[in-house]
């Protein structure tokens, strides 16, 4: 077996789900820059039914031959099926339900996926000034599932987020239902030692799967709140040959 | 109507106004955040979706003393260092900030277009905004009982932005990534618009959108002018500028030299060009 990093683990973890959905149909994903655009366009390279990829800057159904540093790069308006302007694809396109996933990532997150983008500290008063929203608040709200790509540690996995950017399942089950929310939030959290999902019952994110050589404690270590498991906790399957040298040959493209 | 980005900055832009310089990654119109840090403008309140290089730019050389943003970083690369510095450390001054999600000043630039009050729809919700932005409140349907968010529409004093091209009417082309332009441009009392090049005759480009002399106040032929930023059909993006940027804003030291050397001390974009080397 090929050594391979943390980092393309996770992307190839988030690219296998996008092939799962894009085989039901169900791939209209908006995609943030970096870990997710990477995952986004291996899943085109890897699975026969592609996901259809839009970027907030106004791609439809883009097709970079490589990978984009912002979400307007040239290359992604020259292979896209359509371009629209900003306010059309937040309205038209993400407010009226017409994209079954997004992916979202930040500087927190908490057990309920609530995720923070904007400042740690008080908000008067930062300690650091993120860069802020962006799409964010409403790809949480109205994205029909949401997958989160974060690295983890004590520091960003906390109890509580400083500042709510956008919402995941707020104080806990029931919340997304009494906002009026149409979307179904996250999903998945796909970290770079386990898979996170929320628990039915109470909606707190519990581990569905560890990375292969990863312990419960290490995970428990690198979060801020009494992490808990499933009952059943699976080993996440290694990266293939062909997953990691399709994705290796995108990222040297 | 057609004049050089000099006259139109001095003659349309004034010490305390809203200003929206828009691009969406494409665009941008850098040449126009230049010139307005040369003729040293002050106390402007910008607004911008996506402040990035050129408004970390005119916040680090004193200009500005409020922004209304929704995402304020260098794509791809990571913080926008002078931007942080204002917000955290206060440098060179206060900068106060009026905070939204990009859907919400796309909905506010859209409202300044058509000329409503104000613009809805459904966001911020089980978010902290609200709690630290005034401009978000709710507006029930008349016609469901849906509560909506309500954000009032943005009429910049200035709208500028970069475009493809001009003819000599002063009809202005733009295509690719629309961004805000349009809505920039048509929510702002004044206009100016940079532009790759001057033609007899705007030829058909599929997809482009033409916004009209009569709702524009000055076009300035600046080739180059969104750069680092790019101009589909002209330019490419210049990701590697993007990166530098890091290292040359990071410090004060640092950015106050190149500001001085590329900007105040050129005479207009041309030279600016010449000085940084593209």
């Amino acid at each position: 077996m090929t050594e391979y990093t943390t980092d393309e683990l996770m992307i190839v973890n988030a690219a296998r789900h996008l092939g799962a959905l894009a085989a039901a149909d169900k791939s209209r994903c908006f995609v943030g820059i970096g870990l997710p655009s990477t995952a986004a366009n291996l899943a085109r390279r890897l699975y026969p039914i592609e996901p259809v990829l839009i970027y907030e800057s106004g791609c439809i159904g883009s097709k970079p031959a490589r990978l984009p540093l912002s979400i307007g790069d040239g290359e992604l308006a020259e292979t896209s099926d359509a371009v629209v302007s900003v306010p059309e694809i937040f309205a038209y396109w993400l407010q009226a339900g017409r994209i079954d996933i997004g992916f979202l990532s930040g500087a927190q997150l908490d057990k309920y996926a609530n995720i923070n983008s904007t400042v740690i500290g008080s908000y008067e008063s930062p300690k650091t000034r993120l860069p802020g929203a962006g799409g964010a608040p409403e790809i949480a709200a109205s994205a029909g599932a949401v997958m989160v790509i974060m690295r983890q540690s004590a520091r960003a996995f906390v109890e509580r987020c400083d500042f709510r950017t956008s919402i995941g399942f707020g104080d806990g089950k029931g919340d997304r239902e009494r906002f009026g929310l149409r979307g179904g939030g996250p999903k998945w959290v796909i970290t770079d030692l386990a898979v996170m999902e929320p628990d039915s019952a109470t909606c707190e994110l519990v581990v569905v799967a560890l990375h292969p050589g990863v312990t419960r404690e290490q995970v428990v270590a690198a979060t801020g709140w009494a992490l808990r498991f499933a009952d059943e906790v699976a080993t996440t399957a290694e990266p293939t040959e062909n997953e990691l040298g399709t994705l290796r040959s995108l990222q040297a493209a | 109507m057609i004049t050089s980005l000099r006259e139109a900055v001095a003659d349309h832009v004034h010490d305390g106004d809203t200003l929206a310089l828009e691009g969406f990654t494409h665009l941008i119109p850098h040449a126009a955040g230049h010139e307005i840090i040369r003729q040293q403008r002050r106390n402007l309140h910008l607004v911008r979706m996506t402040p990035d290089m050129v408004y970390d730019q005119l916040i680090g050389a004193g200009c500005v003393t409020k922004l209304t943003f929704s995402w304020g970083g260098n794509p791809g690369v990571g913080s926008l260092q002078r931007f942080r510095d204002a917000v955290e450390n206060q440098w060179p001054h206060p900068l106060e900030i009026e905070e939204h999600s990009h859907a919400g000043m796309a909905t506010r630039y859209a409202a300044g277009a058509a000329g409503l009050p104000f613009g809805m729809l459904r966001g911020y919700v089980g978010t902290d905004l609200p709690k630290h932005t005034s401009t978000i409140k709710t507006v029930e349907c008349p016609f469901t009982g849906e509560v909506l968010a309500a954000v009032p529409a943005i009429n910049p004093d200035v709208g500028i932005i970069h475009a493809q091209r001009a003819d000599r009417a002063g009809n202005v082309q733009i295509w690719g990534l629309l961004g805000v332009q349009k809505e920039a441009v048509l929510a702002s009392k004044r206009s100016i618009v940079t532009v790759e090049e001057v033609v007899d005759e705007l030829p058909a480009v599929p997809g482009a959108i033409v916004l009209p002399s009569w709702v524009l106040t000055a076009v300035c032929l600046v080739p180059g002018g969104a750069h680092p930023s790019f101009a589909m059909g002209f330019s490419v993006r210049d990701n590697a500028f993007y990166k530098a940027w890091d290292a040359i804003s990071k410090d004060r030291d640092a950015f106050t030299t190149w500001i001085d050397k590329h900007v105040i001390g050129t005479a207009d974009f041309a030279e600016y060009r010449e000085s940084v080397g593209f």
